[in-house]
């Protein structure tokens, strides 16, 4: 009775996003953020299948970019050779191509990369990936060389049910219907006699053995069905962008994924959604604002790997434990009088990062040795000490601050957290 | 069908130049409960992870229920009908108690590697996991995270796992290793319970535990099996007296 009911409350979840996935072009409406949205439905299929490896099984890959980078060149071949005899059916279906490609590389550098779990399963990741970055600038015949491999996602002359995928939107629904499968497929995959031994193969190969699994199969097994929807993702890239690059493939993608993976959560299966789509949004928003977006990026990294280990989904999992408990009355003021004192710690941060920045790095309208940028709308003179001292003392007051305060909630925080714990046992 | 549950010849086992395991013989028969004990660094557990392949052989043969199967791995040996627990344990920390049974029937229920099938439809899984669970005592943990258990508590996990996949041949590494003495007797009586009918190896420093549940002994010193027989007629024995018995069985 009780698992019916939660099969329910799933798929109204369920359903409720994805009706919510397919509404948000209605509010969102800019070309921009239709694209924006596209991204995210795109890396949010790449860090779910990611976490196939990482949170699931227990592997640590720095390569997953070739089966997404992979799948992505097969997409866009296979869509220039049907080119005018296809139909926009056909282009419905090419990031199976994509799949099928993602599957068939998985299977072969599976068979090399899983005969060893832990540090040597991520070298080899790693040297495979290079080798793989390395080949695809070796043959531009296939991998287009410094320019890449573009296409026309429009084929045919008639319309599928009215679509012609031309139209961002149109496309946007497309990658909505391909995530909404992929992710319930994953999440499937997790309930089944494979998706749990992937997780007793995580926690202890040793015992895996000694119940009767092979524990080398377990690990290949599960690379190439995580390399599947990675490649599903990678086809689905190639028909957003119409152009696929080596970049794709190479050991930055690999690294923005583990990142997205992370920073969301690997210990729940709807962190890497998360993941995906805020550092999605980081990418574009501050990468739009500034040149020195890469390096706020790591800082925010580093400030999850520290705070919290567990991901954006394990924080979020501890407030719900929290409100079922009744006891998040009690953090609730705490996080509201800290926030004020951490916005005016990142804006003095925030300050200080761009002027250094602008001083020597030099901006797209300021070149290196110039004497003034502009932050936050603010015209700075670099070469007097002005913004300097100022941008300091914003920094030191929200130090202190949020040192004072933070400290006050900290405490809050962990009394709130033993009670909960203590409620339990 | 008549071979020995076990039977080893001139098993050997080195460590660089140190023999651990200096030739071997010993016979398990079918459906006893037999003892391995001996003193510290005798080799006993050495002895368990040659059998259940942890460790590879030096030199010699293992038969299990006749069959050769040295050179076999760990998971191809739990197959043919072995399992074992271990000494530390050894289970799926962040897996419910619950799941970790389940893990361990998958697959001799014969589920492999599905990833086809839904767990919760797997009414046999679920079933035989329950009522290893309702066996060990360990039911109300059904959805704490095996991590977290007490030390009994992921003692007796252990030898569900061990047992759960139904296999004949148990090999138990120090059952009843840190517990308290309430703790044991309970711990004797449940794997006095779930062996019934198999058969039993174990290694068990409890004088208490291994007199009183095993059917024949064997000693164990500096590798070699000095002595195999049933517990009145090794406690007469002379050489284990002078090997073994002076010291640590005189505190029993």
């Amino acid at each position: 009775m009780s698992s019916r009911l939660v099969t329910r409350s799933r798929l109204l979840l369920w359903g409720g996003f994805a009706a919510l996935a397919f509404c948000l072009p209605l509010v969102f409406k800019s070309g921009f953020l239709v694209s924006l949205l596209c991204q995210m439905g795109i890396m949010v299929v790449f860090a779910l299948s990611y976490n196939m490896l990482l949170g699931h099984t227990g592997l640590l890959s720095f390569g997953h970019a070739v089966y997404y980078g992979l799948g992505a060149f097969a997409t866009m071949h296979a869509l220039n050779v049907i080119g005018k005899g296809g139909s926009p059916l056909t282009t419905a279906l090419l990031p199976l191509v994509g799949g099928l490609a993602g599957l068939l590389a998985g299977i072969l550098l599976g068979y090399v990369t899983t005969r060893k779990a832990g540090t040597t399963f991520a070298m080899i990741t790693l040297g495979i990936g290079e080798m793989v970055a390395a080949c695809s600038l070796m043959f531009p015949g296939i991998f287009g060389g410094e320019g890449g491999v573009s296409g026309n996602r429009v084929i045919g002359k008639e319309s599928f049910l009215g679509f012609t995928w031309g139209p961002q939107v149109e496309m946007y629904g497309l990658i909505v219907i391909w995530a909404f499968v992929c992710t319930v497929a994953m999440f499937a995959l997790t309930q089944t006699p494979l998706g749990r031994m992937a997780n007793a193969v995580r926690d202890n190969p040793e015992r895996a053995e000694f119940v009767g699994y092979d524990t080398e199969r377990v690990r290949f097994l599960m690379v190439v069905l995580s390399a599947l929807f990675a490649g599903i993702a990678g086809g689905l890239s190639a028909l957003n962008y119409e152009i696929v690059t080596a970049e794709t493939l190479n050991a930055h993608t690999s690294g923005v994924v583990l990142l997205m993976t992370f920073v969301g959560g690997i210990g729940f299966f709807y962190g890497p959604i998360i993941g995906a789509i805020l550092i999605t949004v980081m990418q574009i928003v501050i990468g739009g604002m500034t040149h020195a977006w890469l390096l706020y990026f790591g800082l925010f990294f580093l400030f999850m790997v520290l705070m919290a280990p567990g991901g954006i989904a394990s924080v979020i999992a501890v407030q719900r434990n929290l409100w079922t408990a009744g006891l998040f009355g009690r953090v609730l003021p705490h996080y509201l009088a800290t926030a004020l004192p951490v916005a005016i710690l990142l804006a003095g941060l925030v300050g200080l990062v761009e002027l250094s920045y602008a001083l020597l790095a030099g901006d797209a309208g300021v070149g290196a040795g110039d004497t003034a940028t502009k932050v936050m709308g603010m015209q700075l003179q670099l070469r007097s000490p002005g913004p300097w001292l100022a941008a300091l003392a914003i920094t030191a007051v929200g130090l202190v601050l949020t040192r004072w305060i933070g400290g006050r909630a900290s405490l809050a925080w962990n009394a709130a957290l033993s009670t909960l714990h203590g409620d339990k046992t | 069908m008549n071979a020995p549950a076990i039977r080893i010849r001139g098993l050997r086992k080195n460590f660089g130049i140190s023999e651990i395991i200096r030739g071997v013989d010993l016979d398990v028969h079918r459906g006893e409960r037999h003892a391995i004990i001996g003193p510290n660094g005798a080799g006993k557990s050495t002895l368990f992870h040659l059998i259940s392949a942890r460790l590879p052989v030096t030199s010699g043969v293992i038969e299990l229920k006749g069959e050769n199967v040295i050179g076999l791995k760990p998971f191809e040996i739990n197959r043919r009908g072995l399992s074992r627990s271990f000494q530390i344990t050894n289970i799926f920390h962040n897996l419910s108690v619950f799941e970790n049974l389940r893990c361990a029937v998958l697959w001799s229920l014969g589920y492999r590697y599905s990833f086809w099938q839904r767990l919760a439809g797997l009414k046999d899984a679920r079933l035989r996991a329950e009522a290893v669970m309702e066996d060990i005592g360990l039911t109300r943990r059904r959805d704490t995270p095996a991590g977290i258990l007490s030390y009994a508590e992921q003692r007796a996990l252990e030898i569900g796992i061990t047992i759960a996949s139904g296999a004949d041949v148990i090999l138990l590494d120090e059952p009843t290793a840190g517990m308290s003495n309430t703790e044991t007797e309970e711990a004797v009586a449940m794997i006095r319970r779930v062996t019934e009918g198999k058969t039993l190896v174990m290694v068990e420093h409890d004088m208490g535990v291994v007199f009183g549940l095993a059917d024949r002994i064997s000693v164990l010193v500096y590798g070699e099996v000095i002595a195999t027989d049933a517990p009145a007629a090794i406690r007469c024995n002379a050489a284990v007296q002078e090997a073994y018995l002076g010291t640590t069985l005189s505190h029993d």
